[in-house]
Parts: structure tokens; C-alpha cells; sequence
């Protein structure tokens, strides 16, 4: 009888679009973790003796820690002896210096994902830096941002030439201990990407990283840490794919902002990790770790993520907003479907005099999947006049999936005021028969319910990751109607 | 264009059309009259293909094809169009997007060329003009908090759009003030041509007035009881339906939901 329930029932196939394996001779370490295994890959990167120090510090202290098993998600039990924790294009010397050195079938890797390495092709205005499996394979654009004074590179390069700025800021936001997953990152962490801009500069061009995960086995811990520096502003993005494989893999990254006095960030990330087969069947553990620190005051913080991919994901982007006047900001779309588990949200924690923070969930189940969101806002005593407004949206697609919010509030300040809306929705069977009635395929009408669902976040995020998130929600909701 | 046999439909096991026999020609109009929860917008439904509905028994041709077999997109890009009694609302789904997507769907089908954006701006805005209903209504959700009226106007620039082959309009002109009833009924008039048949359901003869039928049919208790002229709708208007012989009871059972 109802017609999108019968039709959304039958909701099998998905095509994964970024799920080939590029072949390419790699270095690889053995499964295994332990503090030799450290102490080399800190080697092979040529780490100064104060990052292995920090490294060892953080894995000891992981050793002490628990896995969490509050979310609201299952997996099996992870083997982290059976990881490999490095991975890299085998290539003869140090870092490319320019793409010329890198190795074509990785550069033809990137143009396959739609992401041109090469000068003459590279997206418009935007820089690049490319992170495969466990190092750095290339950073466009250097030049032109070094002119304006901003450093855009890889982490390891970082802790190389910038070794000041790094050690002053890493760890500070994401501490070691802050929580297991945040503690093997610290341990491990392969690359990742650096930004710094200085005082009262305006990034020119939008800056990215595209993160991809090639080699089977592996877990990529990338960390990424960026500062702006008093009164500049940067935007940065964020894209994510991996290969289809039948066994799942490990991605624990840790993102650090710090924005100083009258800065703003804004952090924008589309995650399309391979999220399993539609039987639930591999697809990448995603456990990040992303936190900003307003801690000047008038700084700013967004968080926009559009989360379609991975088959676990369990993620909080949050800000803490020390300094006065700051204002932190999250922006979500989360699509589960087949069997993806999601428990997303964000933290708030307002210790500054009137701090404000927003925050706008989306999430969209579909298929068998389970959805989460997960919110904290907590005001501090001096949070004097701090406000915040949560808005937390769900859209079931079919009646097989699930939509959890679980909102959190502490207060230890009267004057701080929060305001919190939730719905949830499903596609109606009365929407689809009007798409339908209109000539429009149930795909088609599904996917344009879902973009129409998503438009207060989809408008945060820079034009050209806009339209590519509207795709992706298409790809990903492939399959969703019979 | 339109012909259909001895049709049986129910929704949830409860039998509401109970052996519909119409024939319909291209370039007519024929008005569908009748008491509440006789049946019209379920007979409306089902030819549109809303699965909600069970087809028992019976056959419906759309100039010679099993429409039954098709499904929902497949009946509208053949040229159904049902302006709902009740459209519903799809927020953050610009109005204009929908269109587009609909009059782009149908232009595939027909082997033409999609339009870009600039083109059908132009064009939506030209047919929201003819409904009376001001552009800025292209950039809000569909129906997004739209009132009565309005959603009206909007079902009518919809089918001015698609051009449809048969156009099935459910109550559209309940709700509508004078002025509205006139501009829709402007755009009823405007759709009318030699190779496009309208099916129009309707509780009130004045709307007749604006939108002259060739035919007026009385759906009862699921079944077509009475057929005629304009005439019909006069003499319904002065008499009730209770001079046909309706059974209150009858009224009211299938009323009472
Ligand atoms: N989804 C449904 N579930 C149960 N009963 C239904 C459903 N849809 C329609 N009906 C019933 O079918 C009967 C006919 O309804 P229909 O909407 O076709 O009447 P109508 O002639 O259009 O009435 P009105 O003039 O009030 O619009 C009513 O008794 C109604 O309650
Ligand atoms: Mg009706």
C-alpha cells in the first residue's frame, strides 16, 4: 500500500564512486604497535627529538586508556595490533619538491576523484594539499600564499621548518589524554595538514586537503592543525575517499583550531570515506577528533560538515569559546544508509563572557542505518550573558532506520540562555506522489526532498563544495527508492 | 482520450469506487459533482496512480493504452495532470527548482532539450503572472506556507506549465475568493483546447459560470449516478442531491470519516 514506504523498502543498491585501488608500490610497516614502531616512523619522517618525546608521552598514556562504548554505535572489537600505522608511495628521496616529482599514477589518482593536482588544472582559487594514506603527496599554491604570508604545508614539513609555531600549539586544543582515539592519533599520527596565518591577513584563496586511503590494512591518523593569528581569517575544506574493501579500516584523525583575537575559521568538510557495502560489509571506522579554541576575544569558529561516507562514524567537532564575545558554529547534514552507523554532534562550552555558539543538525537515515546526534552546551561561571541556539532536524527515509538526539546542557551561569528546537520528519508518501505525479523519478524526487531538507547547511559551505555536496547526496541516497 | 470500464478501487480493504464507467474526449470538459466521501478524489487519485489505492476490477485507456500499467512519473509524462485537493508542502525545496525539475522531466521524456535556469525563470515568471500569484511565491518552498488560495493558484500555474494531455483538477476552486475564482478560472479557460480534455471536480455551480462543461456527472456511493448537461449542475444546485434519490444514510456513512 503506502507507495515510498513499500519503494524506500526495497532500498538495496548504492554505488560507491571512488572505490578503486591505485596500484602503486608502497612502504609499508608491519602490523603493529608498539614503541619501536613509533620511534621509526618518527624517524622516517625525520621528527626532531622533542616530537618523538611528545609521541612516546601520548602512547604511553594511551596504553592506560579505554576504548569508549558510549556512543550510540556497534562495531567489533578493533585489533590494533593487526593495523599497519605507515603507508607511503614509495618514491626516491624526501618529499616531492614540485608535482613533477610526484608519481603520475598518484596524480592520476586525485584527477580520477575530481581533484587536478597539477597547476594547469587545479580548482580555481583553491589550494590544495593532498594526503595519501600516510604522507603529504603534494601542497599547491605555495607561492602565491607565501607572498601573503600564510604557511599552508604538511604537518611533518611543519614540525620541520615551524617547529616553534607547532610545539607551542600542538596538544593544546586535543589534548593526549582527551579521549582514546585522540590518544592514538597523538601516538601515531602520520600527516596531516598545517596552516598558520598571520596577524590581521586575510587567507586569499580557500584552502584544502584531500585525504585518500589506498593501502589495505592501514589506519591513516592524520592531524591537522591550523592558527590564525589576531584579526585574519582563513576557510578551509575538507574531502575524504577511500577504496571499497571488504575489511574495515581505521581513520582517527585529530583537527586542532586556534583563533586568536578577532580571527575566524571557518572549517568545512565533505567525508565520503567508503562506507561499506549495502550488506554492511567493510567501509572505513571514521573516529575523529575535531575541536576548535576561540580563545581571543571577537574570534570566530565554524564547523560545516556534510557527512555521507564511512560506515562508523563517531564525531564531535566542537569550540571551546574562551575569549569574549567569541561565537562558535556547527553545521551538520549526516546521511546514514544500508547499515552506516552515525553518532555526530558537537560541544559547546562557553567560558567567555558573552559567547554565542549555533548550532543546526541534520540528520538523514535511510535504509537499516542508525543516526545520532550528540550535542553538549556547557556554560562556565564566567559565561555571563552566553547564548545558544540548537536546532536539530531529522528525516527518516523508509521505517527501517533510526534517528537518536541526545541533547546535553550544563549550566553553571543563570544568565546564559539556550534555545533548543528538534524535529523529525520522513519523506511522506504524499511529497513523493506529488514528485512523482509531476513526472519527476523517485530518485530524483527523493534526493531533491533530502537537498531541500539540508538547504540552512548546504548555504554555509563555499560555493563549489556546495554543489559537490548536493551530488554527493544523490550518489549516496542511490538506491534509496525501488 | 480518456475511457474507463467498470472501475473497482478500495483503500485498505474498504471498497470506494464501485464500478466508475466515463468516457472522456480530447477537448472536453466534463465536471465531476457529488456529495462528500462519494469518491471523487479517490477516482481522481487512482488515475493519477496513487498507490494508496487498489485497483479491484475494471480498465482505464489514455487514448488506447492500459494507463493502469504505468506508474506514477510514467502516467504523468503521458500527459496526466492532478491538481490536488490538498497539495502538500516541501520545505527548503524552492518552488521554482520543483518546476523546473517537472517541466525538465517531461522534456526528456519527450526527447527535447532540458531548460537552463535563465530560460525557465523566464518562463515561470510569465505563468505565475497569469495566476495572479507574484514571483517571490518561485523562490519559497513548495507550498511552503502558502495560503489556501494560493496553493490553488499554484496547482493551476503548474499545469499551465506542463501542458498536460488531461488535466484532473480536484476542488480547485474551494477556498478561493472571487478574485481568485476568476483568475483561476482564467487559467482553467486558458488550458482548454481542441486536444486537451479536463476533468474538474467541483461542489459549486458558479464555478460552471466560468468554466463552461460539455458534461456534468453525479458520483454517488462510488458509482456515477446521474449524467447531463450544463443543466445538471443547475438543477443540482436547486434540488440537492437528495432528488436523486441518494440515501442519507448513504451520504453520511461514506461522509463520516
Ligand atoms: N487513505 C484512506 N484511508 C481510509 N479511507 C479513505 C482513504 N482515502 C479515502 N478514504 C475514504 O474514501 C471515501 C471517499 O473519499 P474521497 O476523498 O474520494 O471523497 P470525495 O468525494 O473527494 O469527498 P470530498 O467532497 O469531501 O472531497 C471517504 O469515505 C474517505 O474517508
Ligand atoms: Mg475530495
Amino acid at each position: 500500500m503506502a507507495t515510498t514506504d513499500k519503494e524506500v523498502n526495497e532500498l538495496i543498491k548504492r554505488e560507491y564512486e571512488h572505490g578503486f585501488v591505485t596500484e602503486i608500490e608502497a612502504d609499508t610497516f608491519e602490523p603493529g604497535l608498539n614503541e619501536d614502531v613509533i620511534a621509526r616512523l618518527s624517524a622516517i619522517k625525520k621528527e626532531p627529538e622533542w616530537m618523538l618525546e611528545w609521541r612516546l608521552k601520548a602512547y604511553r598514556r594511551w596504553l592506560e586508556m579505554e576504548e569508549p562504548d558510549w556512543a550510540h554505535v556497534g562495531y567489533p572489537k578493533i585489533d590494533y595490533n593487526s593495523i599497519s600505522y605507515y603507508s607511503a608511495p614509495k618514491r626516491k628521496e624526501d618529499m616531492p619538491q614540485s608535482l613533477d616529482e610526484v608519481d603520475p599514477e598518484l596524480l592520476k589518482t586525485y584527477e580520477k576523484l575530481g581533484i587536478p593536482l597539477h597547476e594547469r588544472e587545479k580548482l580555481a582559487g583553491v589550494a590544495v594539499d593532498a594526503v595519501f594514506d600516510s604522507v603529504s603527496v603534494a601542497t599547491t599554491f605555495k607561492e602565491p600564499l607565501a607572498k601573503a604570508g600564510v604557511i599552508f604545508c604538511s604537518i611533518s614539513e611543519a614540525v620541520r621548518d615551524y617547529p616553534e609555531l607547532v610545539q607551542k600549539y600542538l596538544g593544546t586544543v586535543v589534548p593526549h589524554g582527551d579521549n582514546f582515539f585522540a590518544g592514538l592519533n597523538s601516538a601515531v599520527f602520520s600527516d596531516g595538514t598545517f596552516v598558520y596565518v598571520p596577524k590581521g591577513v586575510r587567507c586569499p584563496m580557500e584552502l584544502s586537503t584531500y585525504f585518500r586511503i589506498n593501502a589495505a590494512n592501514t589506519g591513516q591518523f592524520e592531524r591537522t592543525l591550523i592558527i590564525a593569528d589576531e584579526g585574519s581569517y582563513v576557510s578551509y575544506l575538507e574531502g575524504c575517499t577511500a577504496p571499497m574493501r571488504d575489511e574495515n579500516q581505521l581513520h582517527a584523525a585529530v583537527v586542532e583550531l586556534v583563533a586568536l583575537d578577532d580571527a575566524q575559521i571557518k572549517y568545512s568538510t565533505v567525508q565520503n570515506w567508503y562506507p561499506g557495502d549495502e550488506n554492511g560489509k567493510g567501509g572505513i571506522y571514521n573516529f575523529v577528533t575535531k575541536r576548535g579554541a576561540c580563545i581571543g576575544k571577537n574570534s570566530k569558529i565554524s564547523w560545516t560538515q556534510v557527512e555521507t561516507g564511512s560506515a562508523v562514524t563517531w564525531k564531535y567537532p566542537s569550540c571551546v569559546l574562551r575569549g569574549e564575545n567569541s561565537v562558535g558554529e556547527f553545521y551538520s547534514v549526516a546521511l546514514t544508509h544500508n547499515y552506516q552507523q552515525a553518532d555526530t554532534g558537537t560541544k559547546m562550552i562557553h567560558l567567555g563572557k558573552n559567547t554565542r555558539s549555533t548550532i543546526i543538525s541534520k540528520g538523514i537515515s535511510a535504509g537499516k542505518s542508525s543516526n545520532a546526534y550528540r550535542g553538549l552546551v556547557k556554560f562556565g561561571p564566567g559565561a555571563e550573558g552566553a547564548r545558544n541556539f540548537t536546532q536539530c532536524d531529522s528525516l527518516l527515509i523508509g521505517d527501517r532506520c533510526g534517528a537518536h538526539t541526545f541533547p546535553y546542557i550544563e549550566s553553571k551561569n543563570k544568565s546564559a540562555i539556550v534555545e533548543h528546537e528538534a524535529t523529525t520528519s520522513k519523506v511522506s508518501d504524499e511529497q513523493m506522489f506529488l514528485c512523482r505525479q509531476r513526472g519527476i523519478d523517485p530518485e530524483q524526487a527523493v534526493s531533491m526532498i533530502v537537498n531541500g531538507f539540508c538547504k540552512e547547511v548546504f548555504k554555509e559551505l563555499p560555493m563549489e563544495f556546495a554543489v559537490e555536496a548536493g551530488k554527493l547526496l544523490e550518489v549516496s541516497l542511490e538506491g534509496s527508492v525501488g | 482520450m480518456l475511457s474507463i470500464k467498470n472501475l473497482h478501487a478500495s483503500v485498505e480493504g474498504k471498497e470506494i469506487l464501485k464500478g466508475i464507467n466515463l468516457e472522456i474526449k480530447a477537448g472536453e470538459v466534463h465536471a465531476i459533482m457529488g456529495p462528500n466521501g462519494s469518491g471523487k478524489s479517490t477516482l481522481s487519485q487512482v488515475l493519477a496512480g496513487n498507490e494508496a489505492f487498489e485497483v479491484t476490477e475494471g480498465e482505464v485507456t489514455l487514448n488506447g493504452e492500459n494507463l493502469l500499467d504505468l506508474e506514477t512519473e510514467e502516467r504523468a509524462r503521458e500527459g496526466i495532470f492532478l491538481a490536488f485537493q490538498y497539495p502538500v508542502e516541501i520545505p527548503g525545496v524552492s518552488n521554482l527548482q520543483f518546476l523546473r525539475t517537472a517541466v525538465n522531466a517531461m522534456r526528456t521524456h519527450r526527447g527535447e532539450e532540458e531548460m537552463n535556469a535563465a530560460e525557465f525563470m523566464k518562463l515561470a515568471k510569465e505563468v505565475s503572472k497569469q495566476v495572479d500569484l507574484d514571483p517571490s511565491f518561485l523562490k519559497r518552498g513548495v507550498n511552503e506556507g502558502f495560503s489556501g488560495g494560493e496553493k490553488k493558484r499554484n496547482e493551476i500555474m503548474q499545469a499551465l506549465l506542463l501542458q498536460p494531455k488531461l488535466a484532473i483538477l480536484d476542488e480547485t476552486d474551494s477556498g478561493l475568493d472571487i478574485d481568485a475564482l476568476k483568475v483561476v478560472s482564467d487559467g482553467v479557460n486558458a488550458l482548454r483546447s481542441e486536444d486537451r480534455a479536463i476533468l474538474m471536480v467541483t461542489h459549486y455551480q458558479r464555478l460552471l459560470n466560468h468554466i463552461v462543461p460539455d458534461y456534468v456527472h453525479v458520483l454517488a456511493g462510488g458509482k456515477i449516478i446521474k449524467s447531463g448537461g450544463r443543466e445538471l449542475a443547475l438543477e443540482l444546485e436547486e434540488k440537492g442531491y437528495g432528488w436523486l434519490g441518494i440515501k442519507d444514510e448513504e451520504t453520511a456513512d461514506s461522509a463520516a470519516n
